[in-house]
Order: C-alpha cells, then structure tokens, then sequence
C-alpha cells in the first residue's frame, strides 16, 4: 500500500461530500414493530459475522443432557432410559433460562461501548432495543431447544404429545424465556461491568434452575423446599412444557406457566424501562 | 423559529456528579451557523457539557436551549434536530460499516431500499466504500470516526455536537475530519466541537470558549483571545542550551519584558508589544557569540493563551474528574 507523501487533503472531492450533507428532510418515526425489527436484525448480524457464538447454545445443552442424564439416571428413575423421560423437557427450560442471560451481557456491552448513547438519541420508540434483542435471541433459544430435542431422541425420549405436543411446547418455552430475560435485562442496565452482570447472572439462575422440579420431583423434598420450588417459575415451565410434550398437560400447568410470564413481564419491564430512561440521566 | 439569533444558549449550566462539582455556571452562546470550539484540559467539563446538550444527561441547574428548545422540558424537539458524535465512536464494532449506517437510518424512520440508498451515498461520500463490507472491529481509528460522523448524519443536523472528534488520530485522519467539518458549516449546519487541541481550535473555530475546571476563563474569536495576551511572540531557539541564561538577558533587556524559560532546554520565548525590538535582539545575540538555530515572531498560539489564562500549559492540568458520566 502506498501512501502519497505529500497531498494530506480532502478525502473526496467536494461535490460528492456537500451533497450527502443536504439531506434535511426527516422521514416518519419508525413504528414500534419496525425499531424492533431492525434492532433484531441487528442481533441476527452478529450471530452471522460471529458464528462462534452460537457455541454456546448447542454445546452447553449437549454437554448438560447427557452429564445428568447418565449421571443421574439410573439413581433418581432406575434407568437411564425413563430419567431421559423426565428431564428433556426440564432440560431445555433449564437451558434456555441459561442462554437468557447473555441478553444481559448484550445490553451491558452495548452501553460501555457508546453505542447505546446513539440509541438514546434517535427518536425511536425507547423499548425497541430491548425487545429486538430479544427477539434476535429467539433464535439462539430454538437452535439450543433443536439440539436438546434431537439429542434426546437419540438417548431414547419419546414424547407421547407428538410433534403438535412438542411444538407448542416450543412456543410455551419461547414465551418463558422471552419473559425471562426482563430480569436479566434490569441486570444488565444496572451492572457496571460484564464480569458482574456474569456474576450476578449466575447467582440468581443457578438457584432458580436447581430448586426447581427440573432435575427431580420435589415430593422427596422437605415442605419448606417444596413450597419455595412450586412458585418458582422455572418450575411452572417445566411442568407445562413436560405436560404438553407427553401429552399429559393439564389446563393447570398452562394457567401457571403463562401467570409466570406476566408477573415476570409486569414486573421487570417496567422496572427495566425505568431504569433505562433514566440512565445516567441525572 | 427561536426568538434570538442563537443555536445554543446557555445560563449558568451546574452539574454535580456525587460530591464532585463537575460544572460550576456555564455560560455559552453559539450563534446559527457558526462553529464554537469549547476548549479545555481532561476534566474541565467540556463532555458533561455537550452531554447535558444533547439530553443525555440532565442538568442541576440553570438552562439551556437548542434552536430555541429547552433540553430537558423539550427533549424531543432537541433530539429531532441535533446530532451526537462522541468521545468513544458510537458505532457497532460487530457489524460492517455499511450495516451500522441501515441500522441507523433504519431506527430514523428510513425503509429498507431508502436506508441502503442513503448508506451508500454517505460510504461512498465518507471514503469508505472500500471497507463497506468489512466489520467495523477491524477499521482504522480514523475510519471508525468517520463512520461514526456519517452515522451522525444521516439526516443532516441543525446541529451537531462532536466531542472530541479527533482525538487519538493521525495527522491525516484529522485533517479528515476537519474538512467533513468544513463542508458541514458551509452546508448551514451550527457545530460545537470540544477539543483539548489547541490547534484544532485554530483551524475550524470562528469563536472560542475556554473552560477549565467548571468554570468559563475565556470566550472570544480567536483574535481577541490572542491579543488579549499579547500583540506577538518571538520563539527563539539555540544551537547551545547552555547558553540560555545568557540569552535570556539579552532578550529581556532588549525587549524590556520578561522571558519565559520553554520545557525545551534551548528554547525561549517572550511576549512583545513593541514587534521593532525585535530585529535588534537577533542582531544583540549574535553580537555575543549565541548561536541561533530558530528565530521567529509570531501571533501567540493558543497554548499560550492558556497558559497566560490559567497560569499552566493545557497539557499539564491534572484530570479533575471523569470526563464520561
């Protein structure tokens, strides 16, 4: 590459930059769905320049599926064979409730970048960079819920709702964690860093997942657990998204499952919209 | 339309972040279509300024307006017709040039074929064809701050704020920068640039604002703030810095002012109100056997404005606070 020595000047000529500058006219402001819908575009570009991230969402649950399910098979059901019965289904709740919280990461990143100080001031429809970016995580949450199911089939999991069953379970699980990631989304506007939106992240989900009903029924639990077990949320997940993959969904396991998401959802996004707002604005 | 001929108008701006005064009642008037540089050391408070009139951050007290709107009751007003380009490039390092120019003019309102139109003008305009397709993580800093003015852009601003927008680049990049700045001002766009450049200062403002630690110390065109110190200075530099005391007499008696002692072991300098003088000193030093190796009279720079405003070089202040809060 050379570099000419001596003409340190202009970097185009003059027309070409006087006419770019003359655009005056405003278009409308976008709608909410389509602010949305570029900012998931967004999220869907960097998963096509950075394929390695998906590592994440295909060698966790791969990893996780089968460590519990050989590990804990044969103690908790006798065999590995019913345990693979019970757990895919809690499995995938499990990690997809993990994924979620990169979305926390997301948000913290993009704020010590700068790049949310531009956000903040165009004049689009402020929730839009939160639910684009959940909504481009959908697809990291399907991809993982793809790799989880089909492993589990090969390990022997016969779901008895059939493919219909399976289906809206997916749906159920994508509203959940769609729900989910409010909490994680607060974390991340209120962190400082990456290292303690991870921390925090952390040890908030990790007894979120495990006292749950994910791994083991909870009727072998002392009272005390088993109340704190049937309210949490990752819980009434699972028993939905179990009971409509085996076809044994009672009308209960809906209620609670779709009662979770919108207390997490009334709850969390406004919280995290107030937060927002108000981000370093005082 | 506002009622006055300013762009930006502000009464006696205070920001306190915790304990730390941050901003201790600024005043500032930029008139439509003229560039205010606001000048001042790390931590003089120059991006809690800009930051507050961008409303991204909110003040304590006193006011300020942009083309007539009051930036914290009318937010929206300001946002809808000024731009930001900050201190840290605010552009998206995982994503090309060319996808973070859509995505911008995308959340502006743009449609898809309108935004890639738009994106392609602004690339091509902005000398970054080339590199439209490469992820932004691997652009130059130079590059980066162009992407990140035509981001700014897109829409051309009534007014723009660009804090800071060269620093940390190369010669060449800077003057870059300058003259996408040019071509705006000629474009009517007002632009209030703050830079701890002096220089930067020099090339693009038609009015300067010296601000440090809080406080204004200095508002003026640049004739005014350069008069205000002096008619000229003579720089004298030696072949020998041993024989610096020696010069420093002669000059100080043949000027009849005092000389200031440069960081440069050979350098001197003295500010002159009587320029004839000066011809003599040149002849007075080489009469004594000193050596010379730079002799020249010039408008005094604005380091040395600085200097005689706040009793230290600009670069030598200490950060106060923050500068990004």
């Amino acid at each position: 590459m050379t570099t000419p020595q001596t003409t340190l000047t202009r970097p185009v000529d003059d027309a070409t930059l006087r006419k770019a500058f003359s655009v005056r006219e405003r278009p409308a402001r976008p709608s909410a769905l389509s602010a949305s819908l570029a900012l998931a575009w967004r999220a869907l570009l960097k998963i096509k320049h950075v394929p390695f991230q998906l590592f994440d969402v295909t060698m966790f649950p791969i990893m996780m599926t089968v460590m519990f399910t050989f590990l804990f098979g044969g103690a908790i059901a006798g065999s590995v064979g019913e345990y693979v019965q019970f757990l895919i289904p809690g499995i995938l709740v499990m990690t997809v409730s993990m994924i979620s919280m990169y979305t926390a990461l997301g948000i913290n990143t993009d704020i010590s970048k700068g790049i949310f100080d531009r956000f903040r001031s165009l004049p689009f429809w402020r929730p839009a960079v939160l639910v684009g970016a959940l909504l481009g995580d959908s697809v990291r949450y399907t991809l993982a819920s793809f790799v989880v199911i089909t492993l589990g089939l090969i390990l022997g999991f016969r779901p008895g709702g059939g493919i219909m069953g399976v289906a809206l379970a997916l749906v159920i699980l994508l509203l959940f964690a769609f729900s989910l990631s409010w909490i994680w989304t607060l974390i991340g506007l209120l962190m400082k860093t990456p290292e303690s939106v991870m921390m925090v992240s952390s040890m908030a989900s990790f007894p979120l997942t495990f006292a749950s009903n994910v791994f083991v029924d909870p009727t072998t639990m002392p009272s005390w657990l088993q109340a704190v077990v049937s309210v949490n949320p990752i819980t009434l997940a699972a028993s939905a998204v179990r009971g409509l993959m085996h076809g044994t969904v009672t009308s209960g396991d809906i209620a609670g499952v779709l009662i979770a998401c919108a207390v997490l959802v009334g709850v969390f996004a406004p919280l995290t919209m107030y937060v927002y707002r108000n981000k370093n604005a005082h | 339309m506002p009622p006055t001929g300013y762009a930006i108008e502000v009464n006696d701006l205070r920001k306190s972040f915790g304990k730390v005064e941050v901003l201790k009642g600024i005043n500032l008037r930029v008139e439509r279509g003229g560039l205010l540089a606001l000048l001042g050391p790390n931590g003089a408070g120059k991006t809690t300024t800009v930051r507050i009139l961008a409303t991204l951050l909110q003040p304590d007290s006193g006011t300020a307006k942009v083309l007539g709107h009051d930036v914290v009751r009318e937010a929206d007003s300001v946002r809808r017709r000024v731009s930001l380009t900050g201190q840290f490039a605010s552009v998206d390092d995982e994503l090309t040039g060319m996808e973070n120019l859509i995505m911008v003019a995308r959340l502006l309102g743009y449609s898809w074929s309108d935004a890639k139109t738009r994106a392609t003008e602004l690339i091509n305009a902005f000398d970054l064809a080339e590199a439209s397709n490469r992820l932004v993580k691997n652009y130059s800093g130079g590059m980066r701050r162009r992407l990140d003015i035509a981001a700014s852009i897109i829409i051309t601003p009534d007014v723009l704020f660009l804090d800071e927008p060269t620093s940390g680049l190369d010669p060449r990049s800077r003057r870059q920068v300058w003259d996408i700045v040019r071509t705006l001002l000629a474009a009517g766009t007002t632009v209030l640039l703050t830079t701890q450049y002096l220089e930067e200062a020099d090339q693009l403002a038609n009015r300067i604002v010296i601000i440090d630690h809080g406080t204004v110390i200095a508002d003026g065109t640049i004739g005014e703030l350069k008069t205000s110190v002096g008619s000229g200075t003579v720089h004298v530099r030696l072949y020998d810095p041993k024989d610096r005391p020696a010069a420093e007499q002669i000059m100080a008696q043949t000027l009849g002012v005092a000389v200031h002692l440069e960081s440069d072991p050979a350098a001197l300098s003295a500010q002159v109100s009587n320029p004839e003088r000066v011809a003599s000193t040149l002849s007075n030093l080489s009469q004594a056997g000193i050596s010379v190796t730079d002799f020249s009279l010039g408008q005094p720079s604005l380091d040395e404005v600085f200097l005689a405003l706040t009793g230290q070089p600009a670069e030598d202040q200490p950060a106060a606070t923050e500068e990004y809060a």
